[in-house]
């Protein structure tokens, strides 16, 4: 019996398995949150939380919601996991919300442990290619939204950015609302 | 007792999870055979890096940019070898998917 050849020339390359998502990470990023004119509507979806609850986008209506895409094998989504705790004690009493939506294809198995590893305070859902595809195919993670109090996306994040830039996003969504909240007020008294 | 070479590059920039990584979240290389036309052996992985990211705490056990994967078969009968290559790749920045890809490895023996 004799082989063709002691070390065959079986050669894969991994680098072009990985271009048509790699595009989309090196897709740049919003700079603060986008003019409300050039804002489109987040897609409405549908998941479960860690205690089998069933929760929509549509629950969060009239707050400020950062989106987070995310799972428990990607390194860079456990740099924003502390900043993101920290937003939602800071600001989860002026009308903001961070919810968390796992792409881990094994399930609560191995998020719940994560989940009570990291001290994770808010909110995290299971998600499912259907809602990543909703929101443009979540390729790369970590993918954040900022979404505003109307519904709208007003900052798309795609990989690691710095805590103050979502925090600048954050605080300038909230303090948006309550300066047309106070035009309004205004307008109705007959005041500028 | 044969071995193949399997050569894998990845895009500059970007780096896979080692066979070993030192995280119980990490998702490690694998490279996995279905018996046919060969026995599949040992899968024989290069020494990682380890490499600190921005991310990380700890270095990271990775590999990146070309290496080789080596697999030692014992051969049965001409045919085709079936594996399943499981890699998880990141940048500095973002992470992809978990992708499972099929390999194809021939073999052909003579007597």
């Amino acid at each position: 019996m004799a082989f063709t050849t002691r070390t065959l020339p079986a050669v894969l390359f991994a680098a072009a398995l990985l271009g048509s998502s790699c595009s989309k990470t090196e897709r740049p990023t919003h700079a603060g949150p986008k003019p409300a004119s050039a804002r489109k509507a987040a897609p409405a979806f549908t998941l479960k939380d860690a205690e089998g609850k069933t929760v929509s986008l549509e629950d969060y209506k009239g707050k400020v919601v950062l989106l987070n895409f995310w799972a428990t094998w990607c390194g860079p989504c456990k740099i924003e996991i502390p900043w993101f705790v920290a937003f939602e004690q800071k600001y989860k009493d002026k009308g903001f919300s961070v919810v968390g939506v796992s792409m881990d294809e094994e399930g609560w198995n191995i998020v719940k442990p994560f989940l009570a590893e990291e001290k994770i305070n808010y909110r995290i859902l299971l998600g499912n290619d259907s809602v990543g595809t909703l929101y443009g195919g979540v390729d790369s993670l970590p993918t954040t939204f900022v979404i505003d109090r109307e519904g709208n996306i007003a900052a798309t994040h795609i990989g690691l950015v710095s805590k103050s830039d979502y925090e600048d996003e954050i605080v300038q969504l909230l303090e948006g609302k309550r300066t047309a909240v106070s035009a309004d007020a205004r307008a109705a008294n007959g005041s500028n | 007792m044969v071995s193949a070479d399997f050569s894998l590059r990845l895009r500059s920039g970007y780096h896979v999870n080692s066979n070993t990584p030192n995280d119980e979240f990490l998702i490690p290389l694998r490279l996995t055979w279905t018996n046919g036309a060969a026995e599949a052996g040992e899968v024989i992985f290069p020494k990682p890096q380890q490499e600190k990211y921005e991310f990380s705490k700890k270095p990271v056990s990775v590999f990146s940019g070309d290496f080789k994967v080596q697999t030692k078969f014992k051969l049965e009968s001409t045919g085709t070898m079936i594996g399943k290559l499981r890699y998880q790749a990141c940048s500095e920045k973002a992470c992809l998917p978990p992708r499972t890809i099929e390999v194809k490895l021939p073999v052909e023996v003579h007597n």
